[in-house]
């Protein structure tokens, strides 16, 4: 079955069977493997991205339902010239990752997570980031790093 | 994981989407597919045709009608959370989709979703019941409506027939007080026991994941009706539910969750 979706403003189309998962679809039909597949049972948020500008979890989606959709990855974030997004600088700076595994979909989820709210503080921030697990950092660094992306693109507490 | 092979169609509209689920007879529908698509990639569900009705936005849909709010099936639990006529007329609903899954899966899941898989360990469908909400169904002969607590049959069955859309959901208004006790281990567990208590004229109190479906608690809610005390109700609450034992509970342990949260809810109630 046919699918075109815009992956980070780019458009793919392609024949794909309908089992196909939209995870599948961004790594293997699109070749962006930043994003990542953790538990595959929608539990751990690594393979989070943008489907029209808010979080999902994109192994529990198939490829055929995201038709005419736009997605975001995290290859999406940066500008063309290697300039980080606030949120991708903060994960550095915040130290909020340690093997990186969770980073795409967290860095991800975040950036749903801010653009849906006016205001921010810390438990707003773990309530929001329940759906991703992180293994190596505790949470604390990460939170620190949202915190501070969001101040920075102007979503305070 | 893959699921099993099937065919996929999109649904253009009610009309179509139920000609569409009638072509085939292990066909489902698709809406947000947060509760089919799991079950398909561990192969528990294995449906030959997918009717994908998600982009019906005729279905998504928050609208005050009067006595009663009428919620359109396809809108999405992160609707529901946010929905300004909900927060003012239903509070508890807003309250309790924001405590379903994540925010990814609020993105995706919807309330009609929820209610037609029909699972006792759901949130919303607990919330319904004791709402005394009533199931809109369409088939193609017409529509029918359903008392919620008529629509929820046993395990991951409801009233619905094979060839039934399930497209609204009505609400009464004039809650008076309401709460929402869940219990669970982690974040984004599903709960261990829930317990929906609303006032509205009599007080209403169901169960999530006390049984194989949601249950109303006839217990509690005859001995208020009679003049108990909250303590007294809540000793009653489990009458006649014999939940289930699993990984994270025992039967016995439930029935002590479901009465302690019962007393939390009724006392929160009581303010």
């Amino acid at each position: 079955m046919k699918v075109s979706m815009k992956i980070n403003g780019v458009d793919y189309e392609k024949d794909v069977e309908p089992r196909r998962l939209l995870v599948h679809f961004i790594r293997e039909d699109a070749g962006l493997t930043g994003t990542n597949v953790g538990c595959d049972t929608s539990s751990c948020g690594a393979c989070t991205v943008l489907m029209n500008g808010e979080s999902i979890k994109s192994c529990t989606v198939l490829a055929v339902q995201a038709e005419a959709a736009e997605i975001q990855t995290i290859e999406g974030l940066a500008e063309p010239d290697g300039t980080l997004h606030p949120l991708q600088r903060a994960f550095q700076e915040c130290h909020g990752l340690q093997c990186g595994y969770c980073t795409p979909g967290m860095v991800m989820a975040s950036l749903s997570l801010i653009k849906e709210n006016t205001s921010l503080d810390e438990q707003a921030v773990r309530r929001g980031l329940e759906g991703n697990l992180c293994r190596c950092t505790g949470y604390h660094n990460i939170i620190k790093a949202v915190l501070q992306a969001a101040d920075e693109m102007g979503v305070k507490a | 994981m893959y699921p099993a092979k099937f065919e996929y169609v999109r649904a253009l509209d009610v009309a179509d989407a139920l000609a569409k689920i009638s072509s085939d007879e292990d066909a489902k529908f698709l809406a947000g597919g947060h509760s089919l698509v799991p079950l398909m990639k561990f192969r528990l569900a294995t449906p030959s045709l997918l009717v994908d009705i998600s982009q019906l936005q005729e279905l998504a849909y928050v609208k005050d009608e009067g006595d009663y709010v009428a919620i359109g099936a396809l809108t999405r639990h992160h609707d529901v959370e946010r929905s300004g006529i909900l927060q003012s007329h239903v509070p508890i609903l807003p309250h309790v989709a924001g405590m379903v899954g994540d925010p990814q899966v609020r993105h995706r899941g919807t309330i009609g979703g929820s209610v037609a898989h029909g699972d006792g360990a759901s949130d919303l469908p607990a919330a319904l019941l004791a709402l005394d909400a009533t199931m809109v169904a369409t088939g193609s002969v017409g529509q029918r409506e359903i008392p919620a607590k008529n629509f929820f049959k046993g395990f991951l069955e409801t009233d619905l027939s094979p060839d039934e859309i399930l497209t609204e959901i009505r609400v009464p208004k004039g809650t008076k007080a309401w709460s929402y006790k869940k219990f669970n281990r982690r974040a984004q567990d599903w709960a261990i026991v829930g317990v929906a208590a609303v006032k509205n004229g009599s007080t209403k109190v169901a169960f999530v994941n006390m049984g194989s479906s949601p249950l109303r608690s006839t217990g509690c809610e005859g001995a208020l009706n009679k003049g108990a005390s909250i303590t007294e109700a809540a000793e009653l609450a489990t009458e006649g539910i014999d939940p289930p034992s699993d990984l994270n509970a025992t039967s016995e342990f439930r029935i002590h969750l479901a009465k302690v949260l019962t007393r939390r809810a009724l006392e929160e109630m009581e303010g």
